[in-house]
């Protein structure tokens, strides 16, 4: 297998962007990522895209895609991991290029989900459950999560509190980031009397509904230098899992082995720990979710991902940086786009890009990506070389 | 929904039919090819207990567009004596009542309603023990 880097990132402010289209808000960030690199020619493209038919009533944006980015007959497609499409087209543009099938080779990501109502939205997020056996009897993205929190905080004395500590702390990370969606700060008290969604979580409990692409560019490591003059970001660990589609036919409610068992792939790849992780974007599609990927990820112990957060390890500045970049919560989610807008973040605080939220002596840095109540995830691991 | 759709879950939606892996034993709910534990393909259709246990519940206050009539309600997932556990609204009592780890019964009810020229929708909730 080739060494891989990763020699260019694009992405434009997310939101609600009511006079973009899907096809708009994907080739904005292509562009970017190829003005960012001196590559005029991809050999391969992957879009991750959960549901652009249920969105919008587009597939096949494989063509689509590659037609609009002027590259016509490019290799292009999609996939797809609900949520984590985004990791997911990441890893199989990795394996593209680390098996030597094509040299350049675009990830991308990208998600148009307010171009159908706040119910068509939900039904086209709940088909990444189990649609016979979960929303069949009512069950919601919030629900489930919600479902976890309650079993977690039973089990660990794990607090309202805490879980509002998630999403003040992204919203501070957030709030310095020119790309998020909502990028302002929030307080303790905003979070615990907002809108009650599913109790526990109420709605600054929860990841917006938003439209975003994002994208990055791989090569062999060997090549790099002939694309960038920047400093070199190279992937050294890749790993994949999947859990059951229904959370209730998982023996542990408070942990999400998916997202373990791709970490221990992805760390027995790079030659890491947990411990040798300087900062991390996860995926906090709701607090509760951060908190327990800290801890399935190895970060924290089981049950101490609530006191972690509460004690500002997770901060910038703290222990373990946590989505400097302000996470799912503040900067939005476009299912699709986000495990690619991960990467992006890491490849920018690898470069001493960050600005405003960089993290100091940024140089091993892990993303985790997950879809659904936890069925899949992806986690990556990056260094500067 | 379909009807076809419909209609192929009723043995596990009406009358709680799950399969048990005649090598080892575990019980699925619903229907399986291929038991995760030992791998083997042979089932058996066991009904299961109509007594559950609540192993976690929320409240759901914004609920997709079909259940709006019913909100907000609980939902919980409960542990069957079989093994298997299901995801269902806990209905007939009050919330504060519920509590993680109390008894409950399965009551056939029904689940929603499909619009105005679909199907009435039944399945299980879960209810206090009569």
């Amino acid at each position: 297998m080739k060494d891989v880097a990763v020699i260019g990132v694009g992405m434009q402010r997310w939101g609600e962007l009511w006079d973009k289209s899907l096809r708009d808000i994907f080739v904005e960030s292509a562009l970017l990522a190829l003005a960012d690199t001196k590559v005029d020619k991809l050999d391969n493209m992957f879009i991750g895209c959960m549901s652009s038919g249920l969105f919008v009533g587009q597939e096949h944006i494989g063509s689509v895609m590659a037609d609009y980015l002027g590259q016509r007959h490019l290799a292009a497609g999609r996939v797809e991991s609900a949520c984590a499409s985004g990791g997911l087209a990441f890893r199989c543009a990795l394996v593209e290029v680390a098996s030597g099938m094509s040299d350049v080779v675009l990830a991308g990501g990208v998600e148009k989900m307010t171009d159908t109502s706040g119910d068509g939205a939900t039904y086209a997020l709940a088909s990444a459950a189990d649609h016979e056996y979960e929303v069949y009897n009512g069950a919601t993205f919030p629900g489930l999560y919600a479902l976890m929190a309650r079993a977690h905080m039973e089990k660990y004395g794990t607090t309202r509190d805490q879980l509002a500590h998630v999403a003040v702390k992204n919203h501070k990370n957030g709030a310095k980031n020119p790309n998020a969606q909502y990028p302002f700060e929030i307080t303790l008290e905003q979070v615990k009397s907002s809108v009650m969604i599913a109790e526990p979580l109420r709605i600054l409990d929860c990841s917006p509904i938003t439209d975003g692409a994002a994208a990055v560019i791989l090569c062999p490591l060997e090549m790099a230098k002939k694309f960038t003059s920047k400093p070199l970001v190279k992937v050294t660990g890749s790993g994949q899992a999947t859990d059951t589609i229904a959370l209730h036919t998982r023996e542990d409610l408070t942990t999400i082995a998916s997202t373990t068992e791709a970490a221990k792939k992805a760390f027995a790849m790079a030659g890491k720990k947990p411990e040798d992780i300087d900062l991390a974007e996860v995926h906090d599609c709701f607090t509760i979710a951060e908190i327990i990927v800290s801890e399935s990820l190895g970060f924290f112990a089981a049950g101490q991902g609530g006191p972690a957060v509460e004690a500002g390890e997770t901060a910038i500045g703290g222990r373990i940086p946590i989505n400097p970049s302000g996470g799912l919560k503040s900067k939005g989610h476009p299912v699709g786009a986000t495990g690619i807008a991960q990467i992006y973040e890491i490849v920018k605080q690898l470069r001493g890009e960050a600005e405003k939220r960089q993290v100091e002596n940024a140089r091993v840095c892990l993303a985790q990506n997950m879809g659904g109540s936890g069925g899949s995830t992806l986690v990556h691991i990056l260094e500067v070389v | 929904m379909f009807p076809a759709r419909y209609a192929r879950e009723m043995p596990h939606r009406y009358r709680l039919e799950a399969h048990k892996c005649k090598t080892c034993g575990k019980a699925f709910i619903p229907r399986r090819q291929k038991c995760d534990k030992c791998g083997a393909t042979d089932f058996e259709i066991i009904k299961l207990s109509d007594r559950c246990r609540l192993v976690t519940y929320t409240i759901i206050h914004i609920p997709a567009s079909q259940f709006k009539d019913q909100s907000p309600y609980a939902l919980g997932i409960c542990e069957f004596p079989e093994g298997v556990r299901l995801t269902a609204q806990v209905a007939d009592i009050e919330f504060d009542e519920i509590k993680t780890g109390m008894e409950l019964q399965v009551e056939f009810r029904r689940i929603q309603t499909d619009g105005p020229a679909g199907i009435l929708a039944y399945g299980y909730k879960f209810v206090p023990v009569m």
